[in-house]
């Protein structure tokens, strides 16, 4: 008779032996971004891997989670082992921050800012453009159906409605008219969806709202998927969003992974690197593939947070506080 | 030997009772101690502000409100399904009883999707509802016709194991008494299941005070009219707000506890009077 269990006992041991020096000698990074970034990270990464392999000769995996902004900085701050944060909206990685995992100053740990893309919000429409919208005016005209998610919840909900107030104030309005007109404009959302995908379905598979506030790059994504029934309109002015990219310090110093961490981030502002931004429809920085790609990207007049508001915290403060600005457009029903 | 009087016919008691205390704290006291923790780190004015807004209270009503409305709804039609899958017998009746555990397994988030695309103006019910002004999608009624949805099972389950109990002998003796048939339903029948309806009445009930993912679909969020109050949490979270968050969980918690407990009791006079 065998032993039965010495045996079991060897096969774990060999399993541990040849397991070891692998697991070793492979890095893994986990990359905690946004909901519409799948498609961008899926090709960063299939680039960046063997580029990296070649370099460093260590064996690199990078693991992916994605789900809204806000939600992904919770996670980290709560202990999400992510080694590098890609996400929305410069709070969110700033609360992270403030939790005392990332670096003060991390703003200037990368060129540009720690912003190796731009993006926008832009309008889509049905077909053929059947309401004639071109400017923010037009999408509260009488009888249309605005979608766009709410900005309690969601990036994208922030920014359209950061954008539909600069659209005012930025071309001469005064803040009591930029109130007055996202006061009017969500009048016209019919429903108020909690994330940006949420509000594509809306539109596309629904069939609601005749204009869908969409991040640029997912409007591109929506054209694709409908297949020719719906379109993108750019309007002339929109605000500048500005997605930092940074490596969370305190993870990768428990990991040790950050010289990898940063190898990673560096890679996005290489020509390669901006190029694949560039053809997953984010604004790349550099001019010379911004220009290759032109057709992409309409010049736009973009603004950013600091036209309408002091800071990132003030703008959340003043306009998406807790009982502020945009909570007042709501009235209890009689 | 003789003088051990605590010594029970069941070996084990100490042991299993041990394990059923340390599972429910670990898994039940404990986190829920830890968010009246959280909670507490507010003062009193701080709770009431994050609790009692207008929107809040619009929310908590609109939960509390739509769960009861869902939890009479499948009372109802729960009875009437739990009887004719017990009393009847006709094909596929197999198949038809194993869809009613279907809301059971689906994820809920499913659930609000389908019922939003069907109820919408261009979905296959929209189609012909919306025309005449029923608004099954991103309204009140949509909420409660998905809580419908999700709390369905509960009834069924809790009746029929007491259905199929029930002595035939009884109603025939009934009968032979001299009592009609609605007199036998309402006199004999009735009563005895009343405990097993209550109790299902109470789950489904229970159930629908808790559901989100399938809510936030069909609901359209639109506060004071259909924004319930787990979106509320999820709006004071995105703002790092999180023991005001909590306090908001706290509040959700306070009322589930308040009803089951009523609740419970209910099921009790309803089993010492009737069951």
């Amino acid at each position: 008779m065998i032993d039965r269990p010495a045996v079991i006992a060897a096969a774990l041991l060999a399993t541990a032996l040849v397991a070891a020096p692998l697991r070793a000698a492979t890095l893994e990074l986990l990359n905690a971004s946004y909901d519409p970034t799948r498609e961008l990270w899926r090709d960063i990464n299939a680039a960046f891997i063997p580029r990296y392999e070649k370099q460093s000769g260590t064996a690199l995996s990078i693991k992916q989670s994605h789900g809204g902004s806000g939600t992904q900085a919770r996670a980290v701050i709560d202990g999400l082992e992510a080694d590098v944060v890609t996400l929305a909206l410069w709070p969110d990685t700033d609360a992270i921050r403030k939790a005392g995992q990332i670096a003060a100053g991390w703003e200037k740990r990368l060129p540009n800012d720690s912003l190796p893309y731009t993006s926008t919000i832009v309008f889509v429409v049905r077909k053929g453009n059947p309401k004639g919208i071109k400017d923010w005016p037009d999408i509260v005209k009488p009888g249309l159906e605005i979608v766009t998610p709410n900005p309690k919840t969601s990036g994208n909900g922030k920014l359209s409605f950061l954008a539909a107030w600069g659209s005012v104030t930025q071309r001469g309005g005064s803040e009591a008219d930029a109130l007055e007109f996202v006061k009017k404009l969500y009048e016209h959302v019919p429903v108020l969806d909690l994330g940006a995908r949420g509000s594509t379905t809306t539109f596309v598979q629904k069939k609601i709202g005749d204009v869908h506030l969409a991040w640029e790059n997912e409007a591109h994504l929506e054209v694709q998927e409908a297949g020719g029934e719906v379109e993108i309109v750019n309007p002339p002015i929109s605000f500048l969003a500005e997605p930092p990219v940074t490596w969370v310090d305190a993870n990768v110093k428990r990991k040790g992974t950050e010289a990898a961490a940063k190898a990673y981030l560096e890679f996005l502002y290489t020509d390669e690197g901006q190029e694949i931004i560039a053809r997953n429809f984010y604004r790349p920085i550099n001019a010379a593939v911004r220009q290759k790609h032109a057709a992409d990207f309409p010049d736009l007049r973009l603004f950013p947070v600091t036209a309408i508001a002091k800071s990132w915290d003030d703008a959340y403060d003043k306009f998406f506080g807790d009982g502020k600005l945009f909570d007042s457009f709501y009235k209890p029903k009689p | 030997m003789a003088t051990d009087v605590n010594r029970r016919v069941l070996p084990g008691f100490s042991l299993s009772l041990g394990y059923t205390l340390l599972y429910m704290s670990l898994l039940v006291a404990i986190p829920l101690a830890a968010g009246f923790l959280k909670a507490s780190h507010l003062s009193l004015p701080e709770f009431w502000a994050a609790v009692a807004s207008e929107r809040a209270l619009a929310a908590y009503l609109l939960t509390v409100g739509a769960s009861l409305a869902s939890a009479v709804i499948n009372v109802v039609v729960g009875v009437l399904v739990a009887w004719v899958l017990v009393r009847y017998a006709f094909p596929l009746k197999g198949l038809l009883d194993s869809l009613v555990d279907l809301p059971f397994a689906l994820p809920t988030a499913v659930a609000g999707l389908v019922y939003s695309d069907l109820f919408v103006a261009r979905g296959w019910y929209g189609r012909f509802l919306v025309p005449l002004g029923i608004q099954g999608a991103y309204s009140r009624l949509g909420i409660v016709l998905v809580l419908v949805f999700i709390g369905f099972p509960f009834v069924v389950r809790t009746l029929q194991p007491v259905l199929e109990g029930l002595d035939k002998d009884v109603e025939e003796a009934a009968a032979c008494l001299g009592a009609n048939r609605l007199q036998t339903a309402l006199r004999v029948i009735f009563p005895s299941i009343l405990p097993a309806v209550v109790t299902g009445f109470a789950l489904a009930f229970a159930r629908s005070l808790g559901e989100y993912g399938s809510v936030v679909f069909v609901s359209g969020n639109m506060p004071f009219r259909t924004e319930i109050a787990p979106v509320l949490i999820v709006a004071r979270l995105e703002e790092f707000a999180y023991t005001e968050a909590t306090a908001i969980a706290v509040v959700l918690l306070m009322i589930s506890f308040v009803t089951l407990f009523a609740i419970n009791l209910l099921e009790r006079w309803s089993k010492r009077h009737h069951g």
